[in-house]
């Protein structure tokens, strides 16, 4: 069970390699949680995160997931929820994609695609459905800023998540009143492993960060979260801007 | 019987979850609602004034006792009663109070039920004199998890796991409770003034056993020399003789005033540093420094705060989480240590309470012991107030003490199992008795009780 502060007992991570998953998971071992899975493609990254995340004395239990296969998510999801409640529910899991090369190679964009959005729409749709019924529970989404509007050097990636982002929001005003809380975290670019190399854009943000802001997002059992906090003005006039000025500017 | 799916949460408004409410009207339809009840299990609620997640259970049922609140008999030459259990202390209030009885056991709120009062065993400004509630149960009939009702006396091990088992070892459906005569509905009250902890601790060491009724309202946002400096209210009920002659006419009327409800939305930085310090700085300075004989009404010393309905509102809707704790009488050290903790971080809370208790009581999970007890609430939005509050466990365990279950909502289980030193009694006879976990609630999942 969550505690007054929304620290949850439980956590099941969805793409259990996630930089952000694991730092998040780092810091709610530190306050409540004892249990932790990790669902992600079976590899030796997965289980070295799960050693890791033990060694902060947490028991923690790996299982075999794949975003790209959507008919497997019942069996494979479903089988966490029987072993006891899930207090919390990240979904973690994403590919950035090779924006020059999908533009190319439909069949690649379509990996992009499935991966962040169909994937994640079985995916949260299971869970969302066990979470209802154990009648308490966060969903916690990771979209990012990119979905907020398109832009022409990601839209791969940016409409994958837009499409995200908004079945989390409808998801969310679907469970309201269920005991079922949604929370869509965007943050903006992220130093990790997945974003090595690129650029970075302004207002980059760490892993750490944006596990810290999930933290507090729970404890005000937030449905929107922006990190930095900044993102949410900068965004919100960038929505506005004029389609051919847009187009123009350097981001 | 109706039922629906409601979302709850405790006093405090935190951690909601929902589940499907049951309101039974008769005892037959709580067994059924016991029995019917899925793989999540069931639990009673009462009136809702646990302040943590006591009486919630997520995705399970809840089981709305206040509708079976019949006074059942009333025995007006010894002060027995038998009532059901969702009846309120309110109630009985009303009803036994012009015959000449009050409830032996009184909390700051009269809205819980005997149910609740029994499944916290609750305790009040007497606890010194006349222990928790559940000693002035004569019996009670308890619904378990097989669908059979039982006749639970005092001094066997399912009474004692009953009081204070926070409705997990079943549903308390009746009980037989003695009340205490008294001549008028009045209190009779000395108020005084306490420099500091230290004056505070002396003068209820000193004087506690000549009241029975005692309670002190400390200022936790005094610092420096004036640290924990109180206002002390001890009192009596008033006998006829000291009345005056207008009130004599009716020594007995039971008139609670009522105040405006709070409003549903209030900002939750109502409650802040500023306006706390500035209540408590008035508070303090209102209160004479001795005062004797003042007459007050009983709803006036015991329950100021249910004169404002929904008084948990004002601290917005993110909620409060109290706390309270008891170390032992030598372990005073930890209690200055603790309230100088609570002073230097300036905690905004404006109601807190330090009191002396009296022995411990029979149940297994009962929250008395004999030592000192501090009972605060603080807004749930105070940065890092998570950490804060697990370091006070931490003291509050390495000297022997205990919180308060009916007010936790936030305790680590490992903590807990060092507190309640008979958790695993408690463990192993519902393991016998409830083998397939018919009773469960959230606090029961959080603290794997």
């Amino acid at each position: 069970m969550k505690d007054a502060f929304g620290a949850p007992q439980s956590l099941l991570v969805l793409g259990g390699t996630s930089a952000i998953g694991l730092a998040t998971a780092r810091r709610l071992i530190a306050r409540r949680t004892r249990t932790v899975w990790l669902a992600g493609r079976p590899s030796p990254a997965l289980e070295s995160a799960a050693a890791e995340l033990r060694e902060l004395g947490a028991y923690v239990r790996t299982v075999a997931f794949d975003a790209l296969d959507s008919e497997s998510h019942e069996t494979a999801l479903g089988k966490i929820f029987t072993e006891g409640d899930i207090d919390m529910v990240l979904l973690a899991f994403g590919i950035l994609g090779d924006q020059g090369r999908d533009e190319e190679e439909p069949l690649s964009a379509v990996r992009v695609a499935q991966t962040n959005y169909t994937g994640a729409v079985s995916a949260g749709l299971v869970c969302a459905g066990a979470l209802q019924a154990q009648g308490h529970g966060s969903l916690v989404v990771l979209s990012s800023v990119a979905g907020e509007r398109a832009r022409r050097a990601n839209f791969i990636y940016g409409s994958s998540k837009a499409g995200l982002d908004a079945f989390a929001q409808g998801l969310g005003d679907a469970l309201h009143g269920t005991g079922v809380h949604v929370m869509v975290v965007r943050p903006g670019f992220v130093r990790s492993k997945m974003t090595a190399g690129m650029p970075e854009a302004p207002l980059a943000t760490t892993p750490d960060a944006v596990a810290e802001a999930i933290v507090t997002g729970l404890r005000r059992h937030s449905e929107t979260v922006w990190v930095p906090g900044a993102l949410r003005v900068v965004m919100s006039a960038l929505r506005h801007v004029p389609r051919p000025l847009f187009r123009r500017l350097p981001v | 019987m109706s039922v629906d799916t409601v979302s709850l949460t405790g006093w405090g408004r935190t951690a909601p979850t929902t589940a499907l409410r049951f309101r039974p009207r008769t005892y037959e339809e709580a067994a059924v609602a016991v029995r019917g009840c899925g793989p999540r299990g069931s639990i009673a609620r009462g009136l809702g004034r646990a302040y943590g997640d006591a009486a919630q259970n997520a995705g399970g049922s809840v089981l709305d006792m206040t509708a079976l609140n019949r006074i059942r008999t009333i025995d007006a030459a010894t002060g027995l009663v038998v009532c059901d259990a969702g009846v309120s202390l309110h109630r009985l209030m009303e009803v036994l109070l012009p015959l000449g009885w009050f409830v032996p056991v009184t909390p700051g709120t009269r809205y819980v039920t005997v149910g609740g009062a029994i499944g916290a065993d609750i305790h009040g400004r007497n606890h010194h004199i006349s222990g928790s509630f559940s000693r002035h149960v004569q019996d009670m009939e308890l619904l378990t998890a097989d669908g059979g009702i039982r006749t639970v006396r005092p001094g066997t091990a399912l009474f004692d796991a009953t009081a204070g088992g926070m409705g997990l070892t079943g549903v308390i459906l009746s009980a037989t409770l003695r009340f205490q005569p008294v001549a008028t509905s009045l209190m009779s009250v000395t108020t005084e003034r306490a420099v500091d902890l230290d004056d505070l601790m002396a003068r209820l060491t000193a004087s506690d056993h000549r009241y029975h009724y005692s309670a002190a309202w400390i200022d936790l946002l005094a610092r420096g020399r004036a640290t924990g400096r109180s206002v002390l209210t001890r009192g009596e009920h008033a006998p006829l003789h000291v009345l005056p002659a207008r009130a004599r006419r009716t020594p007995l009327a039971f008139r609670p005033g009522q105040l405006p409800v709070a409003p549903a939305l209030v900002p939750h930085g109502l409650l802040g540093r500023t306006s706390v310090a500035l209540f408590n700085e008035l508070w303090y300075r209102r209160a004479p420094t001795y005062r004797i004989g003042e007459l007050q009404k009983l709803s006036t010393f015991f329950h100021p705060l249910d004169g404002v309905p929904h008084w948990n509102r004002v601290y917005g809707r993110r909620g409060f989480v109290p706390y309270q704790f008891v170390v032992g009488f030598g372990q005073e050290e930890a209690l200055r240590r603790i309230v100088r903790r609570i002073s230097r971080r300036r905690c905004p809370s404006f109601l807190a309470v330090l009191k002396r208790f009296g022995n411990g009581d029979p149940g297994w999970l009962s929250f008395p012991m004999p030592g000192w007890t501090l009972a605060l609430d603080l807004p749930a939005t105070l940065p890092d107030l998570a950490r804060f509050l697990d370091e006070l466990d931490e003291e509050v365990a390495t000297a022997g003490g205990r919180v308060y279950l009916a007010k936790d909502s936030r305790l680590r289980p490992e903590t807990l199992a060092a507190m309640y030193p008979r958790l695993p009694e408690f463990r192993a006879l519902r393991a016998e008795l409830d083998p397939d976990g018919a009773f469960r609630s959230d606090l029961s999942r959080r603290l794997g009780l």
